[in-house]
């Protein structure tokens, strides 16, 4: 072959799927939470340093950011954990068709955002 | 690890454009990945405008119709026209498919024709499946046997033995499945993908092969069959309607079996 080297074909264009995109979601909310777990650990550190840092921290945390990060950390925490179990369900060789992992995959979408918001409010309430 | 952008030599650029010559009622414009090893240039999307009634139904007819009476340079493989070989495997409208079963009218906005993604080129909508055969000859697709066969007749099966193998002996090897699967696009030195694997379980299932356990141990390592996460985009498009996430499941579960 003459001419410039052979060039590897475009695979980006590929239409997401729900399977792909749930999957991909599960592999970033990981990653998210793992972020969200030192959040979680600065907010505790917090309560042990006393109450003046406790204040300056939790400032922050009741502030619309914090609140917006608290409730993405919670969608994470939901997500992540539904579609784990979607997954275990999977190794059990449960759930394996393609129609009943479209349907797994709307319930979590359903129960994760269901979750959040129900503790979101009610964490809000209290 | 994941990549998300071309090699610079792969970007692909804004290629001729083929009006429609003559009047039509009903016009198609497809956009087709055009890649010439010997003008040394990046690859190009052309643009061709036909009418469907001029040609078949399906978007293989729409690429013969091309090469025939528009652009004779066009390249692509294909062979049977019904689904059987898996040639003209290629990636139309943003999911691979076969080319020849997938309808033209199916597809209501322009049709954008790819080679199959993450693949080295050759030519055109032509992938280079060096690698990819490689693999399935790694599985080792035949019949391994200790015991003499009958001395009469074949080695016989009972009716659900057989049954084990449907939905595993359909694959045609089109390789739509494998290059689908965004853990073999990154992963695919070492990862064997969707097709290679569901050929590995049509082994393993077989009542006849005496090989199994050295089959299953083959696959024991991080890459080789691990690497699948259940994306299901192989399921998704396998033109055959086959279920490789499926039958990669199966053979992790026969693995996590060996363990006790």
């Amino acid at each position: 072959m003459t001419g410039s080297a052979t060039p590897l074909s475009p695979f980006l264009q590929y239409r997401p799927q729900l399977t792909s995109v749930l999957s991909f979601l599960h592999r970033i909310t990981g990653v998210a939470l793992s972020v969200g777990a030192l959040l979680l650990s600065a907010w505790l550190l917090a309560i042990a340093a006393g109450a003046g840092v406790y204040d300056l921290v939790n400032a922050h945390v009741t502030a619309w950011y914090g609140q917006g990060v608290v409730g993405a950390f919670l969608f994470a925490l939901y997500y992540h954990l539904c579609n784990g179990i979607r997954h275990l369900c999977w190794d059990l060789g449960w759930g394996l068709e393609l129609s009943a992992a479209y349907r797994s995959g709307y319930a979590v979408i359903i129960v994760t955002l269901a979750l959040t918001i129900i503790t979101f409010c009610v964490g809000r309430a209290t | 690890m994941a990549q998300f952008t071309l090699p610079k030599n792969s970007k692909v650029k804004q290629g001729k454009s083929f009006p429609l010559r003559g009047a039509s009622t009903r016009k198609k414009t497809l956009r087709v990945y055009r890649w010439d090893p010997d003008a040394g240039e990046n690859p190009r999307l052309d643009s061709y405008e036909i009418d469907p009634d001029q040609c078949g139904q399906m978007v293989l007819d729409a690429l013969i119709h091309i090469k025939n009476e528009i652009d004779p340079t066009l390249t692509f493989r294909r062979s049977c026209r019904e689904g059987i070989c898996g040639s003209c495997a290629m990636n139309i409208d943003g999911v691979n498919t076969l080319a020849c079963t997938r309808a033209l009218s199916d597809i209501r906005q322009d049709i954008n024709v790819y080679p199959l993604p993450h693949t080295p080129v050759v030519k055109d909508l032509v992938p280079d499946l060096k690698h990819f055969y490689a693999q399935y000859a790694h599985i080792k697709p035949w019949m391994q046997t200790d015991a003499p066969a009958p001395a009469q007749g074949e080695r016989r099966q009972s009716r659900a033995e057989r049954e084990q193998l449907d939905g595993l002996y359909e694959c045609i090897l089109c390789a739509c499945c494998s290059t689908s699967c965004p853990s073999y696009w990154w992963n695919s030195e070492r990862y064997l993908g969707p097709a290679a694997l569901l050929q590995a379980y049509r082994w393993i299932i077989d009542s006849r092969d005496e090989n199994t356990e050295a089959r299953l141990d083959a696959l024991q390592d991080p890459f080789s069959m691990y690497r699948c996460h259940t994306i299901m985009n192989c399921t998704n498009t396998c033109p055959k309607g086959l279920n490789p996430a499926k039958a990669i499941a199966r053979i992790k579960q026969r693995l996590a079996a060996k363990a006790f």
